[in-house]
Order: C-alpha cells, then structure tokens, then sequence
C-alpha cells in the first residue's frame, strides 16, 4: 500500500523549510451549496468538488419544488390546470397560461379572434418584461448591488400593476382562457398603460446607467459562465442563453404564433456567450418588449371593441346575463364548468418563446374531458443543465452570476 | 408509408423505410413511429443527415397507455435550427422489461430528461452514463406519473440519514 503522501508522519522529518514549499491542498474539498442559499434565487443544490477555490465538479441537484404538476393535470378537466401553469413559472405566469391554453387551442382545433390575439401578445411581452426585471435585478443584488435592484423592482411593481388592470392579479393572473383570454382590456388601461411605460423607460435607462459599464459588475460577468454555440444545441438551450452565443432562435420570429409577425421588433444576440453577454441580450429584450406593447395598445384602440373568445360552444363560456335568464345558456355554463370541454383524442405538441426559452407542451387526449397526458417543456430545468460546464474550471464565485442569469425558476424546473 | 408533404419524414422513410412502423400528421406535427432496437440508429441519421440536421433534441418524454400492449411509448421531440422544422419521434416500450437504448450520445441534452422518465415513469435507458432519480429522491417508492400509482398514496416517512 503507498504511504499517504501528506501524513505528518512523512513530512516531519524534512524539516519547516520543506513543508512549506508543499502543496497543503492536495485533496480536493466537497462544498455543499444549497438547498436554500441566500446568494441562489431558486431552491436548487449544488455539490460541489472544489481545488481551492476552483470547481473541478459540480453536481446540481434539482426538484427541491416537485409538486407534481403533471398528475394533479392528470385528474382535473381541461380547464382545471390553467391555474396549474400560473405556478410553473411564477415570473412570468400569463406565458405559461399562453402555452398551456394554445397547445390544448391546438388539439382541439380553433382560432381566436383577432382582438385576443393582441391581448395574448401585449400581455405576454408585459409579463416577459417582469421576468428579465426580476433576472436583471436579482442578478444585481446577489452580486452585492442593491440600488439596481430596487430600480429593477419598482419597474416590475409598474408592470405588476399594468397586469392587474389587465387581469385582475399581479402574479398569477390566470388571464389566458382557452380559447381566448379572461376579459377584454378595461377602458383606463392605455391612459395607465402610457403613464406606467413611461415610468418604466425611466427605470431602465437609470439601472442602465449603474450597471451596464460598472466595472465590478462587467469584471464579475466577462468571461465567465461562457458556454459555446455548439454546446448550446447540444444541450438543448433556448432563449436568452442560446442568443447570447450568436443563435438568432427567437420562436416568435421563427415560427410566427398570434401576431407576431405582424409586430416590429429586433432579436438581440451575443458573440461569445459568457454571462455579460446574457445580460445584455435580456437588457435589449426589455426594449423589444416595451416597443412590441406600445405596438399592441395602439392596435387594440384602433381594433375597437370586438369578441375575446371564440364562438365555439363547446369552450365559450356564456355571457352571464343570459346563464341568469335564459335556460340554454344556463345549462351549456354548468357543461363547461363542471364537465369541461371534451378534446378530441390526438396528440400536439405547441411551443411559445418564454422568457427563458422555448416553453411546451405536449398534450394528449384520449377524447375525454381529462387529459391524459400533460407534459410540460420546462426551459429552466433544461438550460440549468450544462451548468457544470459553464462553471468548471472558474473560481466558486463565479457560480452566483452564471446561475443568476440562467434564471432557473424553481417551480418551472421541478414542476 | 405516408409523409404528410413533411421533408423530413421523406428522408427518413427513404433512408430507413424498415424502421418506421407508423407515420402520422395530427394537427400538422409530423409524427414517425420507430422500432425501438433501431432508434439509435435512426436518431443518429436524424442529427446528421443531410438536409436533415436536427441538432436539438427539445423534448424527451414518455406516455403510459395502460391497458394496451406495448405500454409506454416515449416521445422525443427534435428540432432542427438550419431547416427550422420539427420531427416527433416516438418508440414503443413494453413494461417488461421496460428498458430502451439510451440517446445521450447522440444529444447530451437527453441526460436530464431521461433521469426524468426513469424516476417519473420507471423506464430504464440502457447506456445511460448517470441514471439516477432526479425530481424525487433516492427512498421514493414507485414511479408517480404511472397510471397505476394512486395520487393518494403515501410514502414512508424518512428519518435523519446519519
């Protein structure tokens, strides 16, 4: 058996001198990071197998927030896990809705009128703007920047706030009904939507002006957390990481759903993929999104009133002067509220870009009014993946930028 | 074997027509139903292919049809940047023995999510280089998303571990 090669026993005999041209940290040291740490916004752990302060390994250890999304959708009606998706991704409830709502639209088969279209798309270009703030911010304060932070926050608070007039919640806003959404848009909301952008553009040139060239901030993020291009489509990655690596992959160009490709906008990219470039890529989207809502706002005024939802009895829901009065109407509310809408049995697979990525779902239907299969296309579980890759090789506290603006999202990744 | 005027699955069919069981083209989502000993080949052929080139393996799934025989099928939904089309490719599985090749050498995005399907459904990836359990831990009893598994059931309650 070979001698230990650091034991006291071996080193005393070759004096001070000698012991001190040794390398004292010869082992290397297992760091356990998590399940709930101060510096990570996310219940995720890391183990980690450090060199110093070097990480030769990381093992990521996820779904601290399992709670299980697919089976509960398993044993509710069609419409029963809408509220689901609003807690996949807290940040960003209404794109979840948006997904879930427009796979099982496809399944069954219907378009939604025009006016909703917009609606979806203003508020899902709001709700992106809320999860880059919280990304942007976050990342900010967990990096020691408070300021940034409650600029990033008072904008989301504006955001939260145009998402209640709009929805009636400011988090999980459940807006986005199949076959249409929740309610039109109520008559104060562009006065307050023109007021509170304002405000916002205001927020994000001043958290522009702290952040964007601050040394500390630029030296943390440069060249850390870089995941190549080719990587990038190994691992699947989407959204702002995959852009940050000079992939132009933006579904609401790329494959047009609403009105997308009836709106203005440009898809930012990076060139090498490290953690500044991330940053940037989802400082520039804010933009896009804000420039796509203005957009959206002046269609629907000049739209002028119109239907939300779909003239399809089998998902419509009623007006309620008429469940009130008449005995049709009162009994098609009490089919699609306590039965649900049967799908047609078939499989279909839709996917939004999220503001993490490419969110789907595949949905199969066995005919009833019970799914039989939802499964959700989580973009954080995904894109938290490669983080050993990103991370090995670099200093431990390169770990806090790089998870930071994976923008893992606990309830998305452990559904 | 019809390819529902999708590109891709005329490739596939004229490359590997013996390996397709089924094609379909519900709701516009070009479908291919292989045979699971030759999946790997197939997927391979898939990624590399000329005028092909699904780089991006984007989702990896499984369904369990209980009652029918085979009962799982897993469902793998490919994404390609160049042609910026899509391809779902599906694989019967029988619950015995309830083990299909593994693609990670083809995608290594496939790690994770077949450490899905293993804890969620109990399918085993032969060749995969780490199959663990990944949303629920080690001492779990049963796999959930199993039509099976009763959503009530409880699990044993765990002490300390040292």
């Amino acid at each position: 058996m070979a001698p230990e090669p650091h034991s006291l026993m071996e080193r005393r005999p070759e004096g001070p001198e000698q012991d001190l041209r040794r390398d004292l940290h010869a082992e290397h040291q297992i760091l356990n990071m998590g399940p709930s740490h101060p510096a990570t916004h996310g219940t995720v752990k890391f183990l980690i197998e450090l060199d110093g302060e070097t990480i030769v390994n990381l093992d990521v250890q996820v779904g601290y927030l399992h709670r299980a999304f697919e089976k509960e959708c398993e044993s509710g009606t069609w419409y029963q896990a809408i509220p689901y998706t609003d807690r996949l991704n807290y940040n960003s409830a209404i794109l979840c809705n948006l997904a879930y709502c427009m796979a099982v639209e496809k399944l069954i088969g219907i378009q939604t009128p025009e006016r909703c279209q917009w609606l979806r798309v203003l508020a899902a270009e709001l709700s992106r703007l809320g999860d880059h703030l919280t990304r942007c911010g976050a990342a900010c304060l967990e990096l020691q920047a408070m300021t940034p932070f409650l600029y990033g926050i008072e904008a989301r608070e504006l955001c939260w706030d145009l998402q209640e007039i709009l929805c009636g919640a400011r988090v999980t806003s459940n807006y986005v009904r199949i076959g249409g959404t929740k309610h039109d848009m109520p008559p104060g909301f562009p006065a307050a939507f023109r007021e509170h952008v304002g405000r916002i553009r205001q927020l994000l040139r001043d958290f522009d002006d702290v952040v964007t060239s601050n040394r500390i901030f630029v030296d943390r993020l440069k060249g850390t957390g870089t995941i190549s291009r080719e990587d990038c489509l190994r691992f699947a990655l989407t959204g702002p990481l995959l852009r940050a690596a000079g992939v132009p992959l933006d579904l609401r160009k790329d494959q047009p759903y609403l009105v997308y490709d009836q709106v203005d906008f440009d898809v930012p990219i990076g060139e090498v993929g490290d953690n500044y470039d991330r940053y940037l890529v989802c400082v520039e989207e804010m933009h896009q999104s804000l420039r796509i809502a203005d957009q959206c706002v002046a269609r629907l005024e000049a739209l002028g009133p119109g239907p939300v939802n779909v003239d399809d009895p089998r998902v419509r829901w009623p007006a309620k002067n008429h469940v009130f009065n008449r005995m049709e109407e009162l009994i098609q509310q009490f089919k699609v509220v306590t039965e649900g809408p049967e799908v047609p049995a078939g499989e279909a697979y839709f996917a939004v870009e999220s503001a993490n990525g490419e969110l789907g779902f595949y949905l199969v239907s066995d005919g009833t009014a019970v799914p039989w299969k939802v499964r959700c296309r989580p973009p954080s579980f995904i894109n938290v993946q490669p983080l050993p890759l990103m991370v090995r090789g670099s200093l431990l506290a390169d770990i806090i930028p790089t998870f930071d603006l994976i923008n893992m999202i606990g309830g998305e990744c452990d559904r | 074997m019809d390819d529902f005027g999708s590109p891709a699955l005329r490739r596939l069919l004229d490359a590997h027509q013996d390996a397709v069981e089924e094609t379909h083209a519900h709701r516009g989502d070009a479908t291919a139903r292989v045979a699971p000993e030759r999946l790997v080949d197939v997927m391979r052929f898939l990624r590399d292919g000329p005028e092909l080139r699904f780089e991006m393996l984007m989702d990896l799934t499984a369904v369990d049809y209980l009652g029918q025989e085979p009962r799982f099928e897993v469902v793998y939904h490919l994404y390609s940047l160049s042609g910026n089309q899509r391809l779902r490719v599906k694989a019967r599985v029988p619950e015995e023995p309830g083990e299909i090749a593994s693609v990670v050498d083809v995608w290594a995005a496939a790690n994770w999510m077949e450490r899905e399907v293993w804890d969620l459904y109990g399918i085993r990836f032969r060749g995969h280089p780490d199959l663990r359990r990944i949303l629920l831990y080690e001492e779990f009893q049963g796999h959930p998303l199993r039509k099976d598994y009763p959503k009530e059931k409880r699990q044993p309650l765990l002490g300390p571990r040292n």
